[in-house]
Parts: structure tokens; C-alpha cells; sequence
């Protein structure tokens, strides 16, 4: 195998500034969304007392479960040596900040008092998961910047390794804090369990693999840089093992909930009663796993270049609807204060709570997701975050002894 | 001495040094009072209790409502809660606000039971919980409990996230969607932020009741201290069957229900 050679994108091709131009349009656009919900309150979104978190924090979640999840490939090379995903670490790492920066910005933009981001910086509650979060994101942020320095400094590649091990953990542990803002609310009853936390991770797996993938291909399409299809296959068969974790945890998931009687109600809602309902089935069932699933294996479609991206692309989808379902369906939900009765009141008892999201929240979570694309974007173009060339021969170890032995046949 | 070094001399004359010693004194004293008396003052005005005067963990205020009294349409102690607390008029660009992003600090439910079709009506609102899981989750500690068990918003440090919110069982709290047009000096209230009953403390910390209990005429609600044996809510709760809300939370809420 070759020394890799890494280098940046050129970036002054016509569809580069294109694309630039209008992620920086939409950022500006989602900014402007974001002054005129700050501005005149939340009462211009979708978002109200009984839903009270809304498509801005499903892109947010979505964005900072992906963001972790996106570090796995740069893991698997430095963290468990293996020596194909080395090349493709740097982008990873590149990734996985991009898209927490943009998860957080379109969190921030959201609060009521986003102002107020320095009382939230230096005000810490430490029983609040929230507030463990916001270390752990920093915390994410700055390890994973070493990360990528000691990738890129020769003089200091030899503390990648541990580095990597270090930026592993705290990924773990930060995907753990984000599964557990839903698993430490014991009143809802779509919530409260503890297999939000693994779920959220092996979920991470999936869409940060699903975008990783995605990017990549993008990337070396563009710049007109070899990518090896056999590298893709690869990714595309560890994305399939993720995607199949997901749906298993979702199965136990809800089979715990459907054996306990008391949680019988909230299930019919999420599985058959509802607009959510469809949503999990459609989107994030079908859609977004089982058809994934055959595209990736199925004999018939497995080495099919275009289904493989496609099929990349539904599990962004899927999980996107996932986090939809878990986040506004669980308040959709009414909370049961009363078992035994039959509610009504003039704030929503025993109703099922609507929402209808707005273009405003629409546009800043747009927004957020081209603040990563940004990032990414200008990240490629001013480090040597790409090698020049991914083809088989330069970066599989093994690449001149497989050609011997199929030469001699 | 030339007529230049007699002028500068009489510059430096005592009188005239009075004169100006006066005037700084003055001028000092007058400085000193516009910048410390407002000070003193708001001091005095401001003042926190002394130690001996404030919250206490010796005292538990609760609630224990009767259901059987409280009248099922009657909204006397909600409306009472709103007019006190500056939530009753809730307008942007002179419409009132719709329904679903109202602030609601306190509501009557009325409930009729699946299997036994009895009805019921009480109010609910905050519950005061020994454990909240508000206080627990706020990400700045702006959800805090007092020491007497009042669980309050500090309005300057909540950067309204809303997590409170969802971690509430009794959907006690709103989020203030739109601009605060009016509050009391007393109940300060501002858009993007999180609120909800406050046991009324500001009238709680004058010995008197809230306003929802001075205003229920069929007395359906009782305030005092759960702590103090000899008080009228703590002879009551022995004396009568009463639950709390989701007690299987284990919250512990300070407002208890009888009759339910």
C-alpha cells in the first residue's frame, strides 16, 4: 500500500460556489427565521404548551445523534486498527463536528432566551442530564478537534490512537446523555425507559454512517477524486449491520411497553392510533429500515451503486421520522394524571395534543443542517482532510497480492 | 515682589481657599447622597429577610383540596390566580392569544370515572413536590424549591429550553409564547420564559393565603404548613382519606386532594 497523500479540494468550480452560495443563503434564511420566532415569541411557530419541543429540536436531536455516530468510521480505524478506515477518519472526525455545531446552533437559536447562552454556560445544575450535555457536547467538540490536529500533524500521529480511544468513550457517553434526556422522564409515558440511551447509540451507528457515507461519495464525485466501490460496499454492509441493531432495539422496545398493561394505551397510539403511527410504519419502519435492508443485501440490488446510496438516504430519513416519533408523538400522548377517569379541561387534559409545524421551524432547522454543510464544506477545501485518492490500490493493504493471485489464475 | 507674583498670592488667599473647600465639601456631600441614598433606600425596600425570618425547612406549605366542595364549571380560584398573578389578560395585537399557547397556571379538571361514571371536579396546578423532576432537570438551576417546599422559576437564569416542561407529570407549567405586555412589580413575567403557581409566595411570605384560597367560597381549598402538627391542614389530613396526584411517582406532592 502507497503512503496516502492527502490534500484539499480545489473549490473554485462552478458547482462548489454554487453549493456554497446556497448553504450560506439558507443559513442566512434560517437566521432570519430565528429572529422573527425570537422576536415575536414562540407563538409564531407550531410549538405550544402541550408541544412544547418541536421539529427544531427533531432536527437537533437527529443532527447530534448523527454527529456522534459520524465519529464512528474515524473509531473503527484508530480505535480497533482497522487499517482500510484510516484514510477515511479525517473526514469523519470533520463530520461529526459540522454536524454537532449544527444540531447546537439550531438548539440555541430555539430557546426562549437563546441570550442567555452565558447563564447557561456558567449556571450548572448537575443533577440535570441537560446540563451534563452541554460538557459533553464542548467536551465532544474539543476532543475531537485533537483528534483531527493529531491526524494531520505528522509529529503527532503517534497519539491518535489514544486520542481516538478517548474521543470513542466520550462519543459513547455523550450519545448515552442524549438517549437519557428522554429515558430520565419518568412522567411520559412514551419515554421513561432505559433503552433510550443503547437505542439512541446504535441509532447514531446508523444515520452517522448513512450521512458519512453520503458526504463521502459526494466528495470524491465532485472533486473528481477515485473512491473505491469496493470501500463503499464495505461501508454500505457495516451500515446494514446498524440499521438491523436499530430495528431490534425498536422491537424490544416496544414489546416491553405492549406486555405491560399500564403502557397498552401509549403503544396503540404510537403503533396504530395515530398520524405517528403511520409515521413509524411508513417512514421510520419500512422506509427507512426493512427497504434499506434489501437494497443492501438483497443479491439482486446488493452491488448496485445508485441503491446503495439510495438506500443510505432512507435510513437518514427513517431516523429522522424516529426522533419525529419519539419527540412529538411522546407529547402528543396525553399525560395520565388520572387512571381511572375520563379527563377534560381548558388546557388539553386527556386530549391528544396537535401540532402543525411552522415554516419558521422548518427553516431553522434547514438551517442548522447547512451550518454543518458549511463547515464541511470550507473544512475540505482549506485542510487535507480528503487523500487524493481512495482507489483499491492505495488504500488496500492487500490490493498487489489479491491481483498476483488473480493474475495466476 | 512684582505685580505678576502679588496677583498669584492673593490667588492662594485663605478665604478664597475656603470658599473653594466649601464647595468641594458641598459638592462631595451632594455627590455622596445622590449616589448612596437610592441605595440605602432601595436596600431597605429590597431587603431580604434576616435568617431568622426566611424560608425554612421547618415549615411545609401544602394544600389540600376538597373535591367534594369544589363545584364542578365554577373557576373562581383560577380566575383569582390569573388576576393576581397578571395571566388573565393575554393579548397580541389586541386579539387575545388562541387557546393552546396561553399561559395556564392553574386549571379545573373535570373528571368522571371510566367504570364507575362518578364526576368530580377540582383544580390543579402546581403540585409543590418534595422531589421535583423540574428542579431536577433545569440544565442552569433556574427551577429551584424553596426551603419551605415552594418550587418557584427564577425568571433571570431560566434560558427557557422547556425541559422542565416535559418533565413535569402534571403539565403544571407554561411557556410564555408571546410578549408580556403588563406584570406586577411583585410576579415579574417575560416572554421565552418558563412559569407556574407559586403558592402566590409574594402574599405566603406576608402570612396570608393565596389567592385561590381566599377566593373559593365553598372554602374548598386549604393552605397551610404540613410540618406544623397544630395547624388546621395538618389536623385535616389526619382526620380525612386524601391522595396526591400520581403518587406512584413518588414525588411527594404538597398538594393533596380529598375526595378523589
Amino acid at each position: 500500500m502507497k503512503k496516502l497523500i492527502y490534500q484539499e479540494i480545489e473549490g473554485k468550480s462552478t458547482s462548489y460556489i454554487k453549493v456554497a452560495a446556497g448553504l450560506i443563503a439558507t443559513i442566512l434564511v434560517g437566521l432570519l427565521a430565528a429572529y422573527y420566532m425570537e422576536h415575536n415569541g414562540h407563538v409564531v411557530t407550531g410549538m405550544n404548551n402541550q408541544i412544547v419541543w418541536g421539529l427544531p429540536h427533531v432536527f437537533a436531536i437527529f443532527m447530534i445523534v448523527a454527529a456522534s455516530g459520524a465519529l464512528n468510521i474515524a473509531s473503527i480505524g484508530s480505535v480497533f486498527g482497522k487499517t482500510p478506515y484510516k484514510p477515511l477518519a479525517p473526514l469523519s472526525a470533520l463530520l461529526s463536528i459540522a454536524l454537532l455545531l449544527g444540531g447546537l446552533s439550531i438548539l440555541l437559536l430555539d430557546l426562549g432566551r437563546p441570550d442567555r447562552l452565558i447563564v447557561a454556560m456558567t449556571h450548572f445544575n448537575f443533577k440535570s442530564i441537560f446540563a451534563w450535555n452541554i460538557i459533553l457536547y464542548n467536551g465532544f467538540l474539543a476532543i475531537v478537534a485533537v483528534y483531527i490536529w493529531t491526524m494531520m500533524e505528522g509529529r503527532f500521529n503517534k497519539y491518535t490512537k489514544p486520542v481516538g480511544i478517548a474521543a470513542f468513550i466520550w462519543r459513547l457517553i455523550l450519545t448515552t446523555g442524549t438517549g437519557s434526556i428522554f429515558g430520565f422522564l419518568v412522567a411520559r409515558e412514551a419515554y421513561d425507559a432505559a433503552i433510550m440511551a443503547p437505542m439512541f447509540i446504535v441509532l447514531s451507528f446508523s444515520v452517522g454512517l448513512a450521512i458519512y457515507l453520503l458526504v463521502l461519495y459526494a466528495a470524491y464525485k465532485y472533486s473528481d477524486r477515485p473512491l473505491s466501490e469496493k470501500l463503499i460496499n464495505r461501508l454500505k454492509n457495516l451500515l446494514g449491520v446498524f440499521v438491523g441493531g436499530v430495528l431490534l432495539l425498536v422491537t424490544i422496545f416496544h414489546l416491553t411497553n405492549l406486555y405491560a398493561a399500564e403502557h397498552s394505551g401509549v403503544e396503540h397510539f404510537t403503533l396504530n392510533g395515530s398520524s405517528y403511527a403511520f409515521m413509524f410504519w411508513v417512514f421510520q419502519i419500512f422506509l427507512g429500515s426493512i427497504l434499506p435492508l434489501v437494497f443492501f443485501y438483497h443479491p439482486a440490488f446488493a452491488n448496485q451503486l445508485k441503491l446503495t446510496l439510495l438506500g443510505a438516504g432512507l435510513v437518514i430519513v427513517g431516523g429522522f421520522f424516529q426522533i419525529y416519533v419519539i419527540v412529538i408523538g411522546g407529547q402528543a400522548y396525553p399525560l395520565e394524571l388520572f387512571p381511572e377517569y375520563d379527563v377534560s379541561s381548558s388546557f388539553y387534559d386527556g386530549e391528544v395534543a396537535l401540532y402543525f409545524p411552522s415554516l419558521p421551524e422548518m427553516l431553522l432547522g434547514i438551517g442548522g443542517v447547512a451550518i454543518a454543510g458549511v463547515i464541511v464544506l470550507f473544512g475540505v477545501k482549506l485542510l487535507k482532510f480528503l487523500p487524493v485518492s481512495l482507489a483499491d490500490k492505495d488504500i488496500d493493504p492487500h490490493y498487489n497480492s489479491q491481483n498476483k493471485v488473480a493474475n495466476k489464475k | 515682589m512684582t505685580d505678576h507674583e502679588n496677583s498669584a498670592k492673593n490667588l492662594l488667599k485663605a478665604p478664597d481657599n475656603k470658599s473653594r473647600r466649601k464647595f468641594i465639601g458641598i459638592a462631595s456631600g451632594v455627590t455622596g447622597m445622590t449616589l448612596l441614598a437610592p441605595g440605602i433606600f432601595l436596600n431597605q425596600v429590597a431587603q431580604a429577610k434576616t435568617d431568622a425570618e426566611a424560608a425554612s425547612s421547618k415549615v411545609r406549605w401544602g394544600m389540600l383540596i376538597d373535591t367534594n366542595k369544589c363545584k364542578s364549571g365554577c373557576n373562581d380560584c383560577v380566575s383569582a390566580c390569573a388576576d393576581e398573578n397578571g395571566w388573565k389578560n393575554q393579548t397580541r395585537n389586541n386579539e387575545e392569544l388562541p387557546n393552546e399557547v396561553r399561559v395556564q397556571w392553574m386549571r379545573k379538571v373535570e373528571l368522571k370515572g371510566k367504570k364507575t361514571g362518578r364526576e368530580v371536579s377540582l383544580p390543579v396546578m402546581c403540585q409543590h413536590c418534595e422531589k421535583p423532576p423540574c428542579v431536577d432537570v433545569c440544565p442552569t438551576g433556574a427551577s429551584f424549591k424553596r426551603d419551605d417546599g415552594i418550587v418557584l422559576v427564577d425568571k433571570h437564569t431560566c434560558i427557557g429550553c422547556r425541559y422542565c416542561m416535559m418533565a413535569c407529570p402534571y403539565k403544571a407549567r407554561s411557556f410564555v409564547h408571546s410578549p408580556v405586555e403588563f406584570h406586577d412589580d411583585y410576579m415579574p413575567r417575560g416572554m421565552g420564559t418558563v412559569e407556574s403557581c407559586t403558592f402566590c409566595v409574594h402574599l405566603v411570605d406576608k402570612n396570608k393565603s393565596p389567592a385561590c384560597v381566599s377566593s373559593c367560597n365553598e372554602k374548598a381549598i386549604m393552605f397551610g404548613d404540613l410540618n406544623d402538627k397544630n395547624s388546621d391542614i395538618s389536623k385535616r389530613v389526619s382526620q380525612v382519606a386524601s391522595r396526591q396526584i400520581r403518587g406512584d411517582l413518588r414525588t411527594d406532592p404538597g398538594v393533596r386532594y380529598q375526595g378523589l
